[in-house]
């Protein structure tokens, strides 16, 4: 199994982010955590990820706790990190470094890997990602879609065999939106696990085949992406749809609407 | 209602997205500068940060006032064959070392007993005194500009990493550069979006709880922003330790370059003594 939840509460102040939750996620898979804004999809990422730690329960990687204590040894947590990779929702915090190149760069500097093999692989990502054009860009100064490119690019050189993406499409435009997912799609041929936080159902069968969805930190449901987006009143009730009312020539016309379907 | 308007020149936060801005480019000044041709960008980043160090170190031990003074000139030597401007030393060092020493050293004037000036109700004595702390701390400020403004920050952690500096002090460092543009940027999009948002005129009560509103706004976003940040740099491998993908390599004109400055250490400090 690639993670094991048991029983996971993680809470902040005053509010139960993550609340008892129990689920398992095999090897390969690409998983989609569902659920409305503030449903505990991204601090479930941060917590699959072992950048905070839950209060009660725990959380196995391929049978090691991830665990604060286990991540201050460098003999596990390097490996992990060489391991899982994460995206976050806001492109801007993942980009601290004076060029393209240097951010690119900076995992597998920390990673320790041999500079000669950093720059042919970052050159190779950038270019894969089209962004060799920006390498010596200060990275604060892009476009958002450039800017998601590049926290993207900064995470896929490393090659992970695990991605946790939050909300890889927000705020992009349709043609980045579509990009973006192409290349999830494509990424690693399907021999990779992926893990995606999302309230967007549009590409949800692209991207996934297992679906989790979390209300108020809670697992109310599993099923593979047909199957969810067959339960509307599941899909309602989590605020992942809601009634669209609209003016068709002169009669108006109400059904469900699914966030992302616009494109 | 007063003449106060927002959207107008000089209005409130017409001002302070102003002053936003230029701050911003101001961080953003110092990586470009750094990759400028130059002298001081060419010489090994460990030559550097070392004799930079031991300058600053040299004009709190020499006890001439004219010493201090030529220090100050080599700074500046340094600064104009490293394509800094000395417009950009004189408004982003010269002046706001002035004012800041000048403020501590003031009192001085005034306290220092020994002889009357002229008679005037200052003294020779707190003349010389007040001349010196604002001499050492332009001349400081000037050495250190040239330094931050001719080489990568990231290099300069690295450099202080060789040196032993401990690993929590160049954490917090380098966390400070990234907080403080972070904070900068913050502060930007909250005020263009008060912006848009204000219509009518503002007056002098409401711009002040504007600004203290914002105040406590911007330091809880940016103290979430700073915290996703270090997560970010975690969730790639980040340990604390630093590491850039340049190899520092000593060449002919870096020991030449660190030859030079621990002679002008050596020989001010013998000579100011």
């Amino acid at each position: 199994m690639l993670f094991q939840v048991e029983h996971l509460t993680y809470r902040y102040e005053g509010v139960t982010a993550v609340d008892d939750l129990t689920l398992s996620i095999p090897e390969g898979s690409r998983v989609a955590l569902l659920g409305a804004n503030g449903s505990g999809k991204s601090t479930l990422l941060r917590l699959f990820d072992g950048l905070i730690f839950g209060q009660t329960g725990s959380i196995l990687f391929r049978g090691d706790d991830v665990s604060e204590e286990h991540m201050l040894d460098d003999g596990f947590a390097l490996p992990f990190r060489r391991t899982v990779g994460m995206v976050f929702q806001n492109p801007d915090v993942q980009l601290f470094n004076p060029t393209v190149f240097d951010e690119v760069a900076f995992g597998p500097l920390q990673l320790r890997w041999p500079k000669d093999q950093i720059r042919e692989r970052v050159a190779e990502i950038l270019d894969r990602l089209r962004i060799g054009h920006l390498k010596n860009r200060i990275p604060q100064r892009l476009s958002g879609g450039e800017k998601k490119r590049v926290a993207l690019a900064s995470v896929l050189v490393l090659d992970p065999a695990v991605l946790l993406l939050d909300e890889p499409t927000a705020a992009l435009d349709p043609r980045s939106q579509s990009e973006v997912i192409d290349l999830m799609v494509e990424w690693g041929g399907g021999s990779k696990s992926v893990i995606t936080a999302t309230h967007d159902l549009g590409d949800l069968e692209d991207i996934a085949d297992r679906c989790y969805v979390l209300d108020s930190g809670k697992l109310v449901a599993e099923g593979s992406p047909s199957e969810i987006l067959a339960n509307t009143d599941l899909l309602r009730r989590t605020n992942l749809i809601h009634a669209h009312r609209h003016r068709h020539g002169g009669e108006v016309h109400t059904h469900p609407h699914v966030h992302g379907s616009e494109r | 209602m007063s003449d106060f308007h927002p959207n107008a020149k000089g209005g409130f936060i017409e001002n302070t997205l102003e002053g936003l801005h230029f701050a911003l480019s101001r961080a953003l000044y110092a990586e470009s500068s750094a990759s400028r041709a130059g002298v001081m960008q060419r010489l090994d980043p460990r030559v550097k940060v070392a004799g930079v160090f031991a300058m600053v170190i040299t004009v709190a031990l020499v006890t001439k006032l004219w010493l201090i003074a030529a220090v100050l000139i080599l700074a500046v030597g340094m600064a104009v064959v490293s394509a800094i401007p000395i417009g950009v030393l004189a408004s982003r060092t010269w002046l706001g070392a002035f004012v800041f020493s000048g403020m501590i050293a003031l009192p001085a004037l005034f306290l220092t007993p020994g002889t009357p000036l002229y008679g005037l109700p200052i003294t020779v004595q707190g003349v010389r005194t007040a001349s010196f702390l604002v001499m050492r701390a332009e001349t400081a400020a000037t050495l250190m500009l040239v330094l931050a403004y001719t080489t990568p920050w990231t290099h300069i952690l690295k450099a202080l990493r060789i040196f032993r500096v401990p690993v929590v002090f160049v954490v917090i460092l380098g966390m400070t550069c990234r907080y403080i543009l972070l904070m900068l940027e913050t502060a930007h999009e909250m005020f263009e979006s008060r912006k848009s948002r204000t219509v009518n005129r503002m007056t002098p009560a409401e711009n002040r709880r504007l600004a203290i509103a914002s105040s406590g706004v911007l330091l809880h976003k940016t103290l979430h922003m700073s915290n996703e940040v270090y997560m970010a740099m975690q969730a790639r491998g980040f340990r604390g330790e630093v590491y850039i993908l340049d190899d520092f390599e000593m060449q002919a004109r870096d020991w030449f370059a660190l030859g030079a400055f621990a002679s002008v250490a050596a020989v001010s400090i013998l000579l100011g003594r």
